[in-house]
């Protein structure tokens, strides 16, 4: 359990003339739940996209489970991987996105098989029966039919977190993932993924939720400025900040 | 599913049962133009001009369907080329690649900014102005060379000239529906190791179709109408052409243009029947199909509008989210 799943060493993202990241430097072993909390524009969703390189990286390194991502190191230098390359790095890290983006041409079930079968090239049986364990997983056995409009909010995250589990990730990375829903369907969400954290998946949640934080995450890690400010477990962050920054956010969200 | 009336729920002393307000000058004019409509169709019926005996004998004139068919041929391939082509440039207008951005640019701007009919008269030039063309590195001797001639046909020179032209608009309605799909699609695919090209194949043309389709079908049918300006390649065996030729002997010219007329409209209303199914086929999860209690689909209906229109978020403003 203490090996690291992810390994980012300070990590420098730029957007035009905007230093989004600062040297952002983070460590998840694998197993671990890790919240990311900060304030807007703190460079938090950033460097989650980073992680599984939707966005490259102007300065620093990222290793998910040993491997280098969106680079391959010779010698002295670095080459950029080919689309087919990063492609497979990708397969293995999940990602559900504040917005959900579930394909709204597919129903539920065509949603979670279609990336293993054209991927994977898993057959439709095989991951048609995977895609059905996933939907009674996160409480939806019932509607695998349904297309993303006919679902409510929570529904529609519940199935993306299904489609993003169907590729098998070691990592999944949450953006946000209960932003975009009404108050009364965030419970159930955060249930799922409460349930996915027991279930010893690696985590990495960009979240506003402090409750889920202080329950679920082993650790929490505080950004502001696209710098990390403060590290530690639930406890130490949440509720004995050091920082004069972390203080003045959380005196704002709880 | 229920598709009962809820109406009938409302207890009687409250349900409104109101008279209509009546509309007399809507109503008037309504009867007026019926009036003169049947007035034109009963007076069109015994006209001498239009010849509708010879219009019974031509209508299903060989030469004429065989023409239907030739019409028919020309803007199913044209059309075929056409799209094709234009999924291609517009895919190049959104590659990284400038050059290949200004390329297509360029050829829009070339086939959309000159007439069709003055483009299909240099395309019947062409062989003229190009005798032979010739495979190879210049000044060396050619691998490869053939006369254009012999090759091209007049049919399938005003083929190319029809779909080039096309391409220029359908370049520009698919980059409109590449457009309409949100970014977020092509971010989950490419989060879930699906390559450029399964993104496209399985995620981002499935939804772009939903909003190509309708266009494309309106030019499928301008494509069926301009196949009768081939006469300026000049090929003379689409529908037009050919019933131009036959009044040219008869000295009949207007029960032939009916006749052209009548079957331009029938091909025309198929295409419309085909455009229809296509469009319920690419409209799916789309169209809500409503499975649960009322209160818990509009409640779902309610979420997914405010999804859709709150616009896209940046990576990092969902501050304003829901906290404990």
């Amino acid at each position: 359990m203490s090996e690291l799943m992810v390994r980012a060493d300070r990590v420098h993202k730029v957007f035009g003339r905007n230093h989004v990241l600062r040297g952002v430097s983070m460590e998840v072993k694998a197993g671990e739940v890790a919240c990311l909390l900060g304030p807007s524009g703190s460079g938090k969703s950033t460097f989650l996209r980073c992680i599984n390189h939707l966005e490259t990286i102007e300065g620093g390194r990222i290793y998910v489970d040993g491997d280098l991502i969106g680079y391959r190191e010779q010698g002295e230098h670095l080459r950029e991987l080919t689309e087919k390359e990063l492609a497979e790095q990708r397969q293995d890290i999940g990602m559900v996105f504040q917005r959900f983006n579930l394909f709204p041409h597919m129903t539920a079930l065509e949603n979670i098989v279609c990336s293993p079968m054209t991927v994977k090239r898993e057959g439709r049986v095989k991951a048609t029966q995977f895609a059905k364990e996933l939907l009674e997983q996160v409480g939806l056995g019932e509607k695998a039919n349904a297309y993303p409009s006919e679902l409510s909010g929570g529904q529609q995250q519940r199935v993306a977190i299904a489609r993003a589990l169907a590729m098998r990730p070691k990592l999944m990375l949450f953006d946000e993932p209960t932003s975009a829903l009404d108050p009364e369907l965030v419970g159930e969400v955060l249930d799922v993924m409460k349930g996915l954290a027991e279930s010893g998946m690696t985590m990495i949640v960009v979240t506003h939720e402090m409750g889920f934080a202080r329950e679920v995450a082993d650790t929490v890690t505080f950004m502001d400025g696209g710098v990390v400010v403060e590290h530690g477990t639930p406890e130490q962050v949440l509720v004995n900040p050091q920082e004069a920054r972390t203080k003045e956010f959380l005196s704002k969200v709880l | 599913m229920s598709s009962r009336n809820v109406v009938a729920d409302i207890p009687d002393d409250v349900r409104i049962h109101a008279k209509k307000v009546r509309h007399p000058m809507r109503m008037l004019a309504a009867v007026v133009l019926l009036l003169l409509v049947v007035g034109i169709i009963i007076d069109g019926a015994g006209r001498e001009a239009y010849d509708w005996a010879a219009f019974g004998t031509y209508i299903f004139d060989p030469r004429i369907v065989q023409a239907a068919g030739v019409t028919i041929q020309l803007t199913v391939y044209s059309m075929v080329i056409a799209i094709a082509l234009g999924v291609l440039l517009a895919v190049m207008r959104q590659s990284p690649n400038k050059i290949l951005g200004y390329i297509s640019w360029v050829f829009i701007w070339i086939f959309r900014g000159t007439p069709v009919y003055v483009q299909l008269v240099f395309w019947g030039l062409f062989t003229v102005i190009y005798k032979t063309i010739n495979v190879g590195i210049p000044g060396m001797e050619p691998w490869w060379s053939f006369g254009t001639a012999d090759v091209l046909g007049l049919f399938w020179i005003a083929v190319i000239g029809l779909a080039l032209n096309e391409a220029a608009y359908m370049a520009e309605i698919v980059r409109a529906g590449l457009l309409a799909v949100d970014s977020g699609q092509v971010e989950a695919a490419t989060a879930l190791g699906m390559n450029w090209r399964r993104t496209m194949g399985k995620v981002v043309l499935p939804q772009a179709m939903r909003v190509i389709i309708p266009p494309t079908g309106n030019e499928v049918i301008s494509m069926l109408k301009t196949t009768s300006l081939v006469t300026a390649v000049p090929f003379s065996l689409d529908l037009y052409t050919r019933s131009r030729d036959i009044s040219s002997e008869t000295l009949n010219p207007i029960p032939l243009l009916l006749v052209a007329s009548v079957w331009y409209l029938v091909i025309t209303s198929i295409l419309m029947v085909g455009q229809h199914f296509l469009e319920r086929r690419f409209s799916r999860g789309h169209v809500r199909r409503v499975s649960r209690s009322a209160g818990g689909a509009e409640k779902s209906q309610g979420v997914t509008k405010l999804i859709k229109t709150v616009p896209a978020f940046g990576a990092d403003t969902g501050e304003n989210g829901d906290r404990r």
